[in-house]
């Protein structure tokens, strides 16, 4: 045992608590998570059973969150739903975080008028409309899941790559990478063994606020009967499914549609926790 | 400074065009077959026949796409498949409504979001400060539907004061005035807490500027510190902000007219998806788009231009 070690257990590192409201968002994200591994075996009714024979059936001891306007089990829904929404958030940003982080990494290393060039294409790129671009790709293409993921990973890889840029910028700058570079490594040993290591934090950051931003346009599609298409389910077609029951008084909208608001500010409780001691604020950075 | 603005506006004529052929890509010059995609799958030789030859599908694709651009440079939007109505006469209407809503909520949240966002930057780590970034995270996370729903459970159901949509048409000034305070609060929640906090950051930017801190020394008071000495330097950032969040509501429009079944350019947008309605879909997404593009790069403008040390550079 060398003596740095043994210092390090005589001193423990103060192990303090995330702040409260991190902490909420920590157990609302464990909370999603879980949900999305394991809804369907937990939830206690199929996703189309019948429940009741009356639209909109009150909240009881059986349905706690009431039902549906073909009288299913809300509860068991939103638990079938979970891996839907959550999942392909995943998949959508996973796609556009990977091709946006290896286009930024890339340009920023190679630099001189590769770089100048993608930079100027993702200019032009990042200036389309989010969501008007995911409704004309669906309106085109029609909707499935591979398109949902690939016009949202369209969407993400532009804004990704130049926030990549513009952290792999700085950490290229220092003596370190020089070093490797001037050991004659490739351009991809680089990015990968000395740029990304360095440009993890602001990047988990970046991923989080990504899927943030998937969960929310996703929902909105299926909430415009244009995103998840029946018989799948997911919370924003569950809130279109019900809309009608508003006007009546029953929460069978409300309910997914406060799951995804509630998900999704806990994820950004998150990033605000995780971001905040790296210098980086939520609120100033989103971009829309 | 010219060559600047030069660039920029050359920057946005690039983006156009290229916003004008994703639109005509993602609807006409798809793989899959159009006549398919509009009339299903039951459709006649005859009438699919009928179809390609209306909407000039048997030309080459790039032929195609100059008619189709050049046909709207010159103002003619065609006619819309469902009901044979030219697409302009759809659009006078529709433009007009979410002009009307996007003006509204413009009114209501611009002085809303200077005023909060200029006293935040008075009193920045205060109580307001703080307690306003945490609802202004809250606020920025949430969907614009589960607002909408609120807001319709609480005034339209429970307390029905307000209607909850409004399709039947305006009638008088104060029937437009309450059928819009739903959808004008909706979107307010939607932008207000983002804008208040771009105004905090550029305030405090210029705030932070020796020549505050002599107005400071000299004993000028808060307010006018905060209203004569910085306003006038952050004025640049925050229109700049203000048109980004202008580009924002423009999609931001479509949820929000389909909640409150809202007869704009969101909602005819979405219809016309669902009807598979070509030409109506095509120009309503090139207006939306260019719109957005305009709004940011006027944004992006302002910001140069405000900027000395950007203005003078190059």
């Amino acid at each position: 045992m060398s003596a740095g070690e043994a210092t390090a257990q005589a001193i423990p590192r103060p192990r303090r608590l995330p702040p409260p409201l991190a902490c909420i968002g920590l157990a609302i994200v464990a909370i999603g998570l879980i949900m999305a591994l394991l809804g369907p075996f937990l939830a206690r009714h199929g996703a189309g059973e019948l429940i009741s024979e009356r639209p909109f059936p009150a909240a009881s001891w059986a349905l706690p969150f009431g039902g549906d306007h073909l009288g299913r089990d809300v509860l068991s829904r939103l638990l079938h739903a979970a891996p839907v929404t959550i999942g392909l958030a995943l998949g959508a940003t996973t796609v556009g975080f990977v091709i946006g982080l290896t286009v930024g990494f890339f340009t920023a290393e190679v630099r001189g008028n590769t770089d100048t060039m993608i930079t100027w294409i993702l200019d032009i790129l990042v200036s389309f409309p989010p969501k008007l671009i995911a409704l004309i790709a669906i309106a085109g293409l029609g909707s499935s899941l591979p398109i949902l993921i690939a016009t949202l990973g369209f969407v993400h890889a532009p804004r990704v790559a130049r926030v990549a840029r513009a952290v792999a910028m700085n950490i290229s700058a220092m003596d370190f990478v020089e070093a490797a570079r001037a050991r004659g490594e490739s351009v991809l040993a680089v990015m990968v063994r000395e740029i990304w290591p360095s440009a993890r934090r602001p990047m988990a950051v970046e991923f989080g606020l990504r899927v943030t931003f998937s969960i929310l346009v996703l929902s909105s599609l299926s909430f415009l009967g244009l995103g998840v298409q029946p018989p799948m389910t997911d919370w924003g077609s569950m809130v279109r499914e019900n809309m009608s029951g508003i006007f009546l008084g029953t929460p069978a909208a409300l309910i997914p549609a406060l799951a995804i608001g509630i998900l999704t500010v806990g994820i950004n409780l998150v990033i605000d926790w995780i971001g905040g001691s790296s210098g980086r604020r939520l609120t100033e950075e989103l971009s829309r | 400074m010219a060559s600047l603005v030069l660039g920029r506006l050359l920057l946005g004529a690039v983006t156009l065009l290229v916003a004008s052929l994703l639109v005509f890509a993602g609807t006409q010059a798809l793989p899959g077959d159009v006549t398919t995609a509009i009339l299903g799958n039951e459709a006649t030789p005859e009438t699919r026949a009928a179809l390609v030859e209306r909407l000039g599908l048997d030309r080459p694709i790039h032929v195609q796409y100059f008619e189709w651009a050049g046909r709207f440079l010159r103002g003619d939007l065609g006619l819309s498949l469902v009901n044979d109505v030219p697409v302009s006469r759809l659009l006078d209407l529709r433009l007009k409504n979410t002009f009307i809503l996007a003006l509204a909520t413009i009114i209501v949240v611009v002085p809303l979001s200077l005023f909060l966002g200029l006293l935040c930057a008075a009193y920045p780590n205060g109580r307001l400060d703080s307690s306003i970034s945490v609802v202004s995270l809250f606020l920025i996370s949430l969907p614009e539907f589960l607002v909408g729903i609120i807001l319709v459970l609480l005034f339209a159901v429970y307390w029905s004061v307000l209607p909850a949509t409004s399709i039947s048409g305006f009638r008088s000034f104060e029937h437009l005035v309450r059928a819009l305070v739903l959808p004008v609060l909706t979107l307010t929640f939607a932008i207000l807490a983002h804008m208040v906090r771009m105004t905090r950051a550029a305030m405090l930017e210029v705030m932070r500027a020796p020549y505050i801190e002599m107005a400071l020394l000299k004993g000028a008071s808060r307010s006018r510190i905060v209203l004569r000495h910085a306003l006038p330097n952050a004025l640049g950032p925050i229109i700049n902000v203000i048109a980004l969040n202008l580009g924002y509501l423009i999609s931001g429009v479509v949820v929000v007219e389909v909640i409150f079944a809202y007869r704009g350019l969101g909602k005819l947008l979405v219809e016309a998806i669902g009807n598979r309605d070509l030409p109506l879909l095509q120009a309503v997404a090139l207006i939306m788009v260019a719109a957005y593009i305009v709004f940011t790069l006027l944004a992006d403008i302002v910001a140069r231009l405000s900027n000395p040390r950007l203005r003078f550079k190059q």
